[in-house]
C-alpha cells in the first residue's frame, strides 16, 4: 500500500477527531455556552436593569464572558490527549507538530468560538444593545474569538503536564487577552456612536494573522516541553 | 561571539563569572544608593509646585525603569536558554523574575504613593499604571508556571517559552492599553519630561537609575549562583566548594 502523505489529509484528520469527540459529549459545548449566558444575566441582577446603562456596558461584558466561557474549554484541550498518550503520537508522527496544532485549534475554535458568534445577536439582545452594535458584536466575535484560542492554547500547552492546571493557566492567558478585549470592546462603542470602526477590526485582524503563524510554533514548544 | 560565550554554558565557568562580577554591581549599587539618596533626598532643592514629596521620584522612576529592563533582560536569557539549549541562561531566566517583579512592585507602591498626594488617588486607570499593572501579572505568570512545575527542568523551559510570549505581546499590549486610554479619558498627568527637568534633580536621579541597575545585578547574582549550586549539587566541583569552606 503507498503511503500517501499530505499536510492537508493530517490537519483535516486531526480536526475531524476533535469536532467528533466534542460533539459526541454534547456537554462540553453546552456548558461554556450557558456558562456565557448565566454571566452575561448575573450582570443585569447585579448592577440593576436600567437600559442606557446595560447599552453602555454591554460590550464589556459580552466581551468579557467570552473570555472567561473560552477559557472553560481551554484546559481539556490537550488534557485528555495527553493523558491517553494520544499527544505523544502526534509529537513523534511525520507531520509537523504545528500543523496538528493548529487542527486542534480550529476544532477548539469551532466548538467553543463559533457557536459564541452565532449566539452573539441573542446576547447583544438581552444586552439591549442597539441593531447598529450587532454587526460589530459578531464580527468582533468572529475576529477575535479564534484569537483567544490561539493565546489560550499557548497557556494550555504550557500547563498540561500539570495537576492542577486550570487555574494557573487563566493566570496566564487572561493578561494576554487584554489587547483583543480593548480592541474588541472599542470597536462595539466605536460602532454604537455611528461611527467607523474599521480601524479596530484590522487591528484584530492583523493580531489573528500574526497568531495563526506564531502561536502553533509556540504552542508546539510548549507542548515538547510538557510531553518530555 | 560564540567561542567567548560557549564556555560559561558550563555551570562552573558561569558560577565564577558571577563571582567575579558581584563585586563591581555590589559597589556600584552601594556607592550609587549612598550617593544618590543622600544626594536625592537631602541635598536635591525641592521642587516648586510639589515641594518635598517629589522626591520620591529618586526611587520611582529607577525601578519603574528596571522593571521593564529585567524583563527585557529575562526573554533574552530566555531566548539563549531555548535556542541554545543553555541550562544556565533558564537558571538566570528564573533569577531575575522574582527581581524584576519586586522593581516592578515598588514601581506600583511608592507610585501609589506619590498619586495620593499629587491626584489625589492612591489608583488611576491611566495607560502607564495598567502597563506596569500587566507587566507585574506577566512575572507572576513565569513565576508561577516555574514553581507549579515538580519537574524543574522542564519548569525552566515553560518559563523560557513564557517569558518570551510575553515579550512579544508586552509591546502590543503597552500600545493597546495607552490607546484605550486616550479614548476613555485623557486627563491624568503623568507626563513629564525629563529635558525639562533641572540639572541639580537630574544628576541625582541618574545616579540612583544606574544604583538601581547595580542591586537589579546584585540580587540576580546572588540568586543565580544559589540556583546554579542547587542545580550541580551532586557535581564533584560543588563538593569542593562546599568543603573547602
Amino acid at each position: 500500500m503507498q503511503t500517501h502523505h499530505s499536510y492537508w489529509l493530517a490537519f483535516k484528520s486531526v480536526y475531524t477527531k476533535d469536532v467528533t469527540l466534542a460533539f459526541r459529549q454534547r456537554a462540553e459545548i453546552v456548558n461554556p455556552l450557558l456558562f456565557f449566558l448565566i454571566v452575561i444575566t448575573l450582570f443585569p441582577l447585579a448592577i440593576g436593569p436600567e437600559p442606557a446603562l446595560l447599552t453602555r456596558i454591554a460590550p464589556g461584558i459580552i466581551w468579557v464572558a467570552a473570555l472567561l466561557s473560552t477559557m472553560l474549554g481551554l484546559d481539556k484541550l490537550f488534557r485528555d490527549d495527553y493523558n491517553d498518550g494520544s499527544l505523544e503520537q502526534l509529537i513523534a508522527s511525520p507531520y509537523p507538530l504545528s500543523l496538528s496544532v493548529l487542527a486542534k485549534v480550529a476544532a477548539h475554535w469551532t466548538v467553543s468560538g463559533l457557536p459564541m458568534v452565532l449566539l452573539a445577536p441573542l446576547f447583544a439582545l438581552l444586552m439591549n444593545l442597539e441593531t447598529q452594535s450587532l454587526n460589530a458584536t459578531v464580527l468582533t466575535l468572529l475576529i477575535g474569538t479564534p484569537l483567544l484560542s490561539f493565546i489560550g492554547a499557548i497557556g494550555a500547552g504550557l500547563t498540561v503536564a500539570l495537576q492542577k492546571g486550570g487555574i494557573l493557566m487563566s493566570l496566564l492567558v487572561l493578561p494576554l487577552y487584554i489587547p483583543v478585549l480593548i480592541f474588541a470592546t472599542s470597536a462595539i462603542d466605536t460602532s454604537s456612536m455611528s461611527l467607523a470602526y474599521g480601524g479596530q477590526l484590522a487591528i484584530l485582524g492583523a493580531m489573528l494573522a500574526v497568531a495563526i503563524v506564531a502561536a502553533p510554533i509556540a504552542i508546539s514548544s510548549a507542548l515538547r516541553v510538557s510531553v518530555s | 561571539m560564540w567561542k567567548w560565550l560557549h564556555p560559561y554554558a558550563k555551570a562552573e565557568r558561569a558560577y565564577q563569572l558571577c563571582n567575579t562580577l558581584l563585586p563591581y554591581f555590589a559597589v556600584i549599587a552601594v556607592v550609587g544608593l549612598l550617593v544618590g539618596w543622600v544626594w536625592g533626598l537631602a541635598y536635591a532643592p525641592a521642587d516648586y509646585q510639589q515641594k518635598d514629596s517629589y522626591r520620591i521620584i529618586f526611587i520611582h522612576v529607577p525601578s519603574a525603569i528596571w522593571s521593564m529592563g529585567a524583563y527585557s533582560s529575562m526573554a533574552i536569557a530566555a531566548i539563549i536558554a531555548l535556542v541554545w539549549q543553555i541550562r544556565n541562561a533558564e537558571l538566570a531566566v528564573i533569577s531575575i523574575a522574582p527581581v524584576g517583579a519586586a522593581m516592578t512592585a515598588i514601581a506600583l507602591i511608592t507610585g501609589a504613593a506619590w498619586g495620593k498626594p499629587m491626584w489625589g488617588a492612591w489608583w488611576v486607570w491611566d495607560a502607564r499604571l495598567t502597563s506596569e499593572l500587566i507587566l507585574l501579572f506577566l512575572y507572576f505568570g513565569v513565576l508561577s508556571l516555574y514553581h507549579a512545575f515538580e519537574d524543574k527542568k522542564s519548569g525552566g523551559r515553560a518559563a523560557c517559552i513564557l517569558a518570551i510570549v510575553g515579550v512579544v505581546n508586552l509591546p502590543i499590549i503597552h500600545f493597546s492599553v495607552e490607546w484605550w486610554n486616550t479614548l476613555h479619558q485623557g486627563s491624568t498627568i503623568t507626563k513629564f519630561d525629563t529635558s525639562a527637568i533641572d540639572p541639580s534633580m537630574l544628576w541625582p536621579l541618574l545616579i540612583n537609575i544606574v544604583a538601581f541597575a547595580g542591586v537589579l545585578g546584585v540580587v540576580t547574582l546572588i540568586r543565580l549562583k544559589n540556583e546554579i549550586l542547587r542545580c550541580e549539587q551532586h557535581r564533584p566541583w560543588v563538593r569542593e566548594l562546599v568543603n573547602r569552606g
